[in-house]
């Protein structure tokens, strides 16, 4: 049973403090939904987490299964079982996404996949998510529009079976058939018990079809509030007015 | 800058087949300020000795004649003219040239490779002539290796509805000194390909200039270096176009990576008051891989008819994107094997253009055993 504990975890961006003490544990078999206003820190904590290095954490910790995720490197926290979806997935021209997926598979299982086995994989993957074969050839998000990122993202979650998949926004600007095909893949991902979500979101929308078990709610850097799926109804109907008050 | 006026580009203003007509450069001249004059061996002022070799050898396609000739052979200097002292001094200097001829309507069926390997001593010059006649198509590979300090000029004459396709490799010596200039001269509904590779030679300072007699020629110019620790490595590229509808595209790539590693990329496109309805584009990045390399990059694209059906040019240089290498990282793939995806990938769609396999191969290799240093 794999588990993500965050315990008291400060972030900093060019000496501003962002995160300021957050406390998040997500196990297998859980889906947890982190919801709060724009600006509140979600999207810090996703990429603090994943090691990017724009990101300074200046104290608290991070384990995975009681491994300090903080004292790895970016890839080695992936190849350890972390994973980030995320929300703006940059453009890598000239490297093709059958390149790429390749290598990532190959770096985070440890071997090569053999070439036939792997062909197969890919295509039973990008048909589950109605990506075009021909994507596969091309580079890497690279004229892509939003959804299509944003299934690609959830394509690589299927191959590379992470731990913990943190989703950042995955579900912004994306239309409703393309929530439903992405939605329907994190559901795939996280039937098997043996993997945790966590789902940072602005909307409820994607709720409708990802259930969470927990829902945090996200405002000045940590997390003021935790309930269980009655929270997000609560969110829906009343938004995040009386917390982003509270924090200001 | 007035329509009616010349261009005002003072780079090439000499043109003459006399070495006297061109002073001995400075280093403070616009064309050589970015060339290190201490580390031409004396080939900028006359004061080269002779006595080196460099072997010429010729592997021909079937429907290709090659000839060896003397300096008085109508054919050269027909098609060229030198723009610059070193460029001068090759002209001047040679013995023995080399004519490659494709018969009209010939189409080879396989690429000819001129193999020019330099076996070290003084300065040698060299001057080869490819001349494509109408309607024939042919592919020229030239592969420039050893140790050598050599000064050539290389004329390609495209005759009208020809295709050349050129691939020239400067695979050098590390003390290699190389100047060159290539020249296409085309005809009317000629397409000319030129893909340079230089990887090795302490100074490599290679020009590629194209001009055309007829409307409706194409050029494509692609180049791609690797500048190492204390390397050298300079293109200086000129379009001149004189007559309406003819397009050129430029795309230039170079990584460079150790201390003092320079590249240098001049693109010079010239675009003249009768040459209405010109289709032009130049491209030059450069991927700066470790402190202490520098690129410079001068695009200069002038334009003196207001009718041109495109024109534009880019120019950056900088180092990996950390983003790039942050996705690639959080997928699991480590560092240096982020790192080389994408550089490979920098130069992936310029190799692809590569259309002999073998070249192609080999300077994947190279490129892969660059990354592996």
């Amino acid at each position: 049973m794999s588990t993500l504990e965050i315990r008291d975890l400060h972030v900093a961006v060019e000496d501003k403090e962002i995160l300021r003490g957050v406390n998040l544990t997500v196990r297998a078999g859980e889906t947890h939904a982190l919801m709060g206003p724009n600006g509140s820190g979600k999207s810090t904590l996703a990429y603090a987490v994943a090691g990017h290095p724009k990101y300074t954490i200046t104290s608290g910790t991070v384990t995975l299964d009681g491994e300090d995720v903080l004292s790895m490197s970016v890839d080695e926290r992936a190849r350890a079982g972390l994973f980030l979806a995320m929300q703006y997935p940059v453009e890598v021209p000239g490297v093709s996404v059958s390149n790429f997926l390749r290598s990532a598979v190959t770096a985070v299982r440890g071997e090569a996949p053999k070439l036939r086995v792997f062909t197969k994989e890919l295509k039973e993957g990008m048909d589950a998510l109605s990506i075009d074969p021909a994507f596969a050839q091309r580079n890497l998000n690279e004229g892509f529009s939003g959804g299509e990122k944003k299934r690609h993202e959830i394509l690589q979650l299927e191959l590379l079976k992470p731990k913990i998949a943190i989703l950042d926004e995955t579900d912004s600007g994306l239309d409703v058939d393309a929530l439903r095909v992405v939605s329907e893949g994190v559901n795939r991902f996280g039937a098997s018990g043996e993997t945790g979500v966590l789902l940072i979101t602005h909307y409820t929308r994607i709720l409708r079809y990802v259930k969470p078990d927990f829902v945090h709610v996200f405002a000045g850097g940590r997390v003021v509030e935790e309930g269980g799926p009655e929270l997000a109804d609560q969110l829906e109907a009343e938004g995040y007015e009386r917390y982003t008050k509270a924090t200001a | 800058m007035g329509l009616d006026s010349k261009p005002s580009s003072t780079l090439h203003g000499t043109a003459s087949h006399d070495l006297a007509d061109f002073p001995v450069p400075t280093g403070r001249e616009e064309n050589w300020r970015f060339t290190p004059l201490s580390r031409l061996r004396g080939l900028h002022d006359g004061t080269a000795a002779g006595s080196g070799t460099v072997v010429v050898n010729v592997d021909a396609a079937p429907e290709v004649t090659v000839e060896t000739v003397g300096r008085d052979d109508p054919r050269i200097g027909r098609a060229f003219v030198p723009a610059d002292r070193v460029s001068a001094q090759a002209f001047t200097s040679f013995e023995k040239a080399t004519v490659i001829t494709v018969p009209k309507e010939a189409v080879t069926t396989r690429p000819t490779v001129v193999t020019l390997r330099g076996e070290g001593g003084g300065a040698v010059y060299g001057h080869v002539v490819v001349a494509v006649e109408p309607l024939a198509e042919a592919v020229v590979v030239f592969d420039h290796q050893g140790s050598a300090v050599y000064a050539d000029n290389v004329e390609f004459v495209v005759g009208d509805g020809a295709t050349l396709k050129v691939v020239s490799l400067q695979d050098w010596a590390d003390d290699a000194v190389h100047v060159s200039q290539h020249h296409a001269h085309l005809g009317k509904d000629a397409t000319y390909k030129s893909f340079v590779v230089t990887l090795g030679g302490d100074l490599v300072r290679l020009s590629p200039s194209v001009s055309y007699t007829g409307r409706g020629a194409d050029a494509d110019l692609s180049g791609l270096y690797f500048a190492d620790a204390g390397q050298h490595i300079e293109h200086r590229l000129l379009v001149d176009h004189t007559v309406p509808d003819c397009r050129s595209n430029v795309d230039y790539r170079g990584a460079l990576q150790g201390d003092d590693a320079h590249a240098v990329w001049i693109g010079d496109v010239i675009i003249r008051v009768e040459a209405t309805g010109t289709d032009t584009y130049e491209l030059n990045r450069n991927l700066l891989l470790t402190d202490g390399a520098r690129a410079d990059s001068v695009p200069n694209l002038e334009i003196l008819t207001g009718e041109v059906a495109g024109a534009g040019h880019a120019s950056a240089s900088g180092r990996l994107d950390d983003e790039h290498l942050f996705y690639l990282q959080a997928r699991g793939i480590p560092y240096d094997e982020a790192r080389r995806l994408v550089i490979r990938g920098f130069f992936a769609q310029l190799i692809q253009k590569i259309e002999v396999d073998e070249i192609r191969e080999r300077v994947l290799g190279a490129v892969e055993a660059e990354l592996g240093s």
